[in-house]
């Protein structure tokens, strides 16, 4: 446990070392701001539910920024033959680069508080749906993250991780939106794959513990495969 | 515990239809620097790689203070520090930054890491940098963290990919000096493919050509096999012809041939006189130039060329294939 600390707090002060982490959160903060406040007077409600919507679509499309470099980059710049010869095993490898841009990811989410919050000064605003959703964020974001980590263990080169974990994640995200072109059996089981269907009912301000369990099971079974990836180096 | 701290055994790996390691036995013990010498892409850094547990031998297997690379990976790390070829760092760490991580992952902590550290940075003469980034130091610098960071933690074992390599003489003589005394109580193998270097900082030396050991000896004894000494003598020829010179180093009783070489300044001449044995004859160069009324400018014994049996040993092999 020491270790996947030890490499987490490292990976997360180093986003604050390079301009990528400032970068990746002025980004979301302006678009966010720009999206949300756009239409907010237009419906006249003290409601964030709006800002779910922008921020899970965000999301999407900037976390993969932030999980790019986190094993295509020590590959290519060979420091991942230095830290793998410490005395840790693979999982913790993962485990621990996990953690570090999970922290990063916490701290993002810690910022976007400032828009609900401004908003329950302009009126009545129902904690309990913010609550749920920032839990569906979270969850989501986990998994997004946990694809951008695999698609970092696959490849030495960055922009090609940020292309598959941006191409995997918009997938899942977009799985939902077809639905009307495909016959009902066909259609079901797409949604439940889709990572909106799960989020907009936590969205909605409802947890419902087959929604957690996707979000999970998607982010363990990437961060399996990103383990898998590290781990075969030794026998290529 | 054993005194044998390294030892591999038919080590070999196969990357697709490239052999780039095949059967390499060795025995390293502990108090020895070991140098690892072959040209590039001779395996060197392949086996370092394979002692580390970075890589999985597709054959044989090695132990490292007792502990089997496959059956206890973590073990073997714990007893190894390592310096990969062309020392990858965090380069935007600070660098007391990034040796404290090091240290940490290495098991230490509190007023231990922070004793080590302050060991290390003395060892390795970093104090004037510690609060730089790393990215803004210079090879020499950077070689250095890479040292400090595979010291930190007091290992029994080192092994250092080309430690040497990008240094200036000034920064190497002191990286050497800092290696040899490591290795007076612990085991250092370090590769390179120069080799004055293995001579000046290496008890033995590994040969390793084409994936294969050609030699295991101490840098004496390779020199030894690459036969007789000759010696080089530098002369001002004071009107004499070269043949009247010939004449005059031929007379040495012990000498079997004399040669002229070429590279001579105008004026001068430069001999090489080969012994019969192994006889020392700088003597009598001496005074047979004296005796002929020619100037002895220099005189330098030559033979202990392991350039020659190194380049015997790694191209014969691949002649022969």
């Amino acid at each position: 446990m020491n270790h996947i600390l030890t490499i987490g707090g490292r990976q997360f002060r180093s986003y604050f070392n390079g301009p990528v982490a400032y970068i990746v959160i002025c980004i979301i903060m302006l678009t966010l701001g720009f999206f949300f406040w756009n239409t907010f007077f237009l419906y006249g409600r003290a409601s964030a539910r709006e800002m779910f919507r922008w921020l899970g679509l965000i999301l999407v499309f900037a976390l993969p920024a932030l999980t790019m470099g986190l094993l295509a980059e020590e590959k290519r710049t060979g420091t991942i033959e230095l830290l793998i010869t410490m005395p840790v095993t693979e999982a913790q490898v993962i485990l621990g680069k996990f953690l570090g841009v999970l922290g990063l990811f916490a701290v993002l989410l810690v910022l976007t508080l400032a828009y609900p919050i401004s908003v329950s000064t302009l009126g009545n605003l129902d904690w309990g749906p913010v609550w749920s959703g920032y839990l569906g964020l979270f969850l989501q974001g986990s998994a997004v993250l946990a694809i951008g980590l695999m698609a970092s263990s696959w490849t030495s080169n960055q922009l090609i991780a940020l292309f598959v974990a941006l191409t995997l994640s918009v997938f899942f995200w977009v799985l939902d939106k077809f639905l009307a072109l495909l016959p009902t059996s066909a259609a079901s089981a797409l949604e439940w794959l889709s990572f909106d269907y799960h989020f907009q009912s936590m969205a909605r301000g409802v947890v419902d513990l087959r929604d957690v369990l996707f979000f999970f099971s998607v982010t363990i079974f990437a961060l399996a495969l990103a383990f898998r990836a590290l781990e075969s180096r030794r026998w290529s | 515990m054993t005194d044998v701290m390294i030892d591999a055994r038919d080590l070999t790996k196969h990357y697709g239809a490239v052999t780039a390691l095949k059967n390499a036995t060795f025995q390293v013990n502990r108090g020895e620097v070991v140098g690892f010498l072959g040209p590039n892409g001779a395996g060197k850094t392949t086996a370092m790689k394979i002692l580390t547990c970075f890589i999985a031998p597709s054959g044989g297997t090695a132990r490292i203070a007792g502990a089997d690379i496959f059956d206890d990976p973590i073990a073997v790390r714990e007893a190894i520090g390592y310096l990969p070829e062309s020392t990858p760092l965090y380069t935007e760490m600070l660098v007391l930054e990034y040796l404290e991580f090091v240290g940490k992952m290495r098991g230490l902590s509190g007023g231990g890491l922070q004793a080590r550290l302050r060991r290390v940075v003395e060892e390795t003469s970093l104090g004037d940098v510690i609060g730089k980034s790393i990215g803004e130091l210079s090879k020499g610098f950077r070689q250095r963290v890479g040292l400090a960071q595979a010291l930190i933690h007091e290992p029994p074992v080192l092994i250092l990919d080309e430690p040497m390599s990008g240094l200036d003489p000034n920064q190497a003589s002191e990286i050497r000096e800092l290696i040899r005394e490591i290795g007076r109580e612990r085991t250092v193998i370090l590769s390179t493919h120069n080799l004055a270097e293995v001579r000046l900082t290496c008890g033995r030396v590994l040969i390793i050509s084409q994936g294969e050991l050609v030699a295991d000896d101490t840098p004496d004894e390779l020199a030894a096999r690459a036969g007789k000494p000759r010696f080089v003598a530098t002369l001002r020829t004071n009107g004499h012809s070269a043949s009247d010179i010939h004449e005059a180093f031929s007379a040495i009783g012990d000498a079997q041939s004399v040669q002229e070489q070429t590279g001579a300044a105008a004026g001068e001449l430069i001999v090489e006189v080969v012994p019969k044995g192994n006889q020392d004859l700088r003597a009598d160069i001496f005074h047979a130039a004296v005796s002929a009324n020619l100037v002895l400018l220099g005189l330098e014994q030559r033979g202990e060329n392991l350039e020659d049996i190194f380049r015997e040993l790694t191209t014969g092999a691949g002649a022969s294939s």
